[in-house]
């Protein structure tokens, strides 16, 4: 299972890199790898605001369909519109294919996610 | 992972299968990819493990009474050798199991069930056959079942047995046949729309037969397929999956399954009375496919409104593989079931636009 470094994690295998104010948020590999090949993606609109643990959009394999939530709290001030045409990209590279950039609106919650380390741990135990 | 395991369990786990928990059951939901085992049995041949379902033999002078009482297709029309697709229902008419009746002569047969009902099946049929001259034995456990289904299915079975596969009609069963040299008995069915066979054997047997099958198969492009594309299969063939096309509150009339109840048989059924009523009083509601013309995939349980009313519940959707768009079925109102009316399908609190459409999914596609 693929973890990237300087990311943050949830338990629901979504992951954040912060740059500045902002963040990028996705699906982890783990994500990816459980739902099996993604045919579909459901983004948010920008300027949609979010809090965090709140669903901001969808996966979806042939089989099941997964929401996905807000690491953190913020406003989407950018969604990955290539995505909606090939969701594939998912599959391929869940860290480089980002689903939303967004505002982040309280940088303390970062603390209550997982280091990329914890993550790890997290994953073994899992097992 | 809890659960029970069929005897070719390390064979899925060898050959990369995903394993998940059904019906307590450890099976693969795929190995390769959902898509690929699709269109492997749509175009060459997959092959399934359905050891998890259920075997229940009725035995006895009376067997053909009892069954024309239990199950609602007319048993007594069967031919030996013949298998009718049935159900058992509760006396409101709604549904106990959808099933296989397979007869081998008029005093002995073998029901094939579900898996998630085999001891809710098996509890009801030993209570209905008080005062019937019937022995029944729950065959499960010492049963093994291979589904070997698409258009090159006979093609490579005909490679493991000696008889001519051509002699054996589309839901028909041959008993002692040889496959791989194990006996086992194999019937000209399947649940994903393709020709194809079921084989079922003792067991000891089944790893060999599997094993012989994938070999052979590789020049015809078999592929071992799992659970997810079993239902996929089967929902674009337009057939039932109980829990979600039918079950204890959706009847076989809603489900649009009236062939298979034979309200005008002279034997009594459990539920015809039932039945008989709905079916002259008309319907409340009524299954429907539907095809989405907004952005999404429908799934089981989604609701169906229409300008704001709710009017009923997809009972199965999927971005179909074959059809490479999104369909569903669903149970809605009577007054909206018209081909042609468009109804709002509830994905994630947004309604997305869909029309009703004929369930006939791979011959109108």
């Amino acid at each position: 299972m693929k973890v990237m470094k300087d990311l943050y994690y949830t338990k629901d295998h979504e992951w954040v890199k912060v740059e500045g104010d902002l963040a990028f948020v996705g699906i982890a590999d783990f994500a990816q790898s459980s739902l099996g090949d993604i045919v579909y993606v459901e983004l948010p609109e920008v300027d949609d605001e979010f809090d965090k643990e709140e669903a901001f959009g969808a996966v979806e394999s042939v089989k099941a369909a997964s929401d996905v939530f807000m690491p953190i709290g913020g406003k989407v001030v950018e969604v990955n519109e290539e995505l909606i045409d090939d969701p594939a990209l998912l599959n391929s590279d869940p860290y480089e294919n980002w689903m939303i950039k967004i505002e982040i609106k309280d940088k303390a919650e970062l603390d209550e996610l997982m280091t990329s380390e914890e993550y790890e741990k997290f994953l073994a135990e899992e097992e | 992972m809890d659960g029970r395991k069929t005897p070719l369990y390390e064979e899925h786990v060898k050959l990369g299968g995903k394993i998940v928990n059904y019906a307590g059951w450890l099976l693969p939901v795929q190995y390769e990819g959902l898509v690929p085992e699709h269109e492997a049995v749509r175009n060459q041949a997959g092959l399934f493990d359905v050891s998890h379902m259920g075997a229940i033999r009725v035995a006895g002078k009376e067997a053909e009474k009892f069954l024309d009482y239990l199950l609602t297709n007319d048993i007594s029309k069967m031919n030996d050798n013949q298998v009718v697709y049935t159900f058992m229902c509760y006396p409101h008419g709604g549904v106990v199991d959808d099933l296989l009746t397979y007869k081998f002569n008029n005093e002995e047969y073998v029901l094939i069930v579900n898996a998630a009902n085999i001891d809710k099946d098996y509890d009801w049929i030993m209570d209905k056959k008080e005062g019937f001259d019937v022995e029944v034995e729950n065959q499960s456990d010492e049963t093994s079942i291979l589904a070997l289904q698409g258009p090159e299915a006979v093609n490579i079975l005909q490679k493991l047995v000696d008889i001519d596969l051509s002699e054996i009609k589309s839901f028909y069963l041959r008993r002692d046949v040889k496959v791989a040299g194990i006996n086992c008995m194999i019937s000209r069915t399947g649940y994903t729309g393709e020709d194809g066979f079921e084989i079922y054997v003792d067991n000891e047997g089944v790893l060999k037969i599997w094993n012989e099958l994938l070999e052979v198969g590789k020049d015809f492009g078999l592929k071992p397929a799992g659970l997810g594309c079993r239902d996929t299969l089967r929902f674009e063939a337009t057939l039932p999956l109980y829990g979600q096309e039918l079950s204890e509150e959706i009847n076989p009339l809603e489900a649009g399954l009236k062939f298979f109840v034979k309200l005008k048989k002279e034997a009594d059924f459990i539920g015809k009375e039932a039945l008989v009523k709905m079916n002259e009083e008309g319907l409340k509601r009524k299954m429907v496919g539907f095809e989405l013309k907004g952005r999404g995939i429908p799934r089981d349980g989604y609701e169906v409104q229409k300008d704001g009313k709710v009017i009923g519940h997809v009972t199965t959707g999927y971005m179909s593989p074959t059809l490479k768009k999104s369909i569903g079925n669903a149970l809605i109102d009577i007054n909206e079931s018209e081909i042609g009316n468009e109804i709002d399908i509830m994905i994630r609190n947004k309604p997305v636009k869909a029309v009703v459409r004929d369930r006939k999914f791979l011959q109108n596609r």
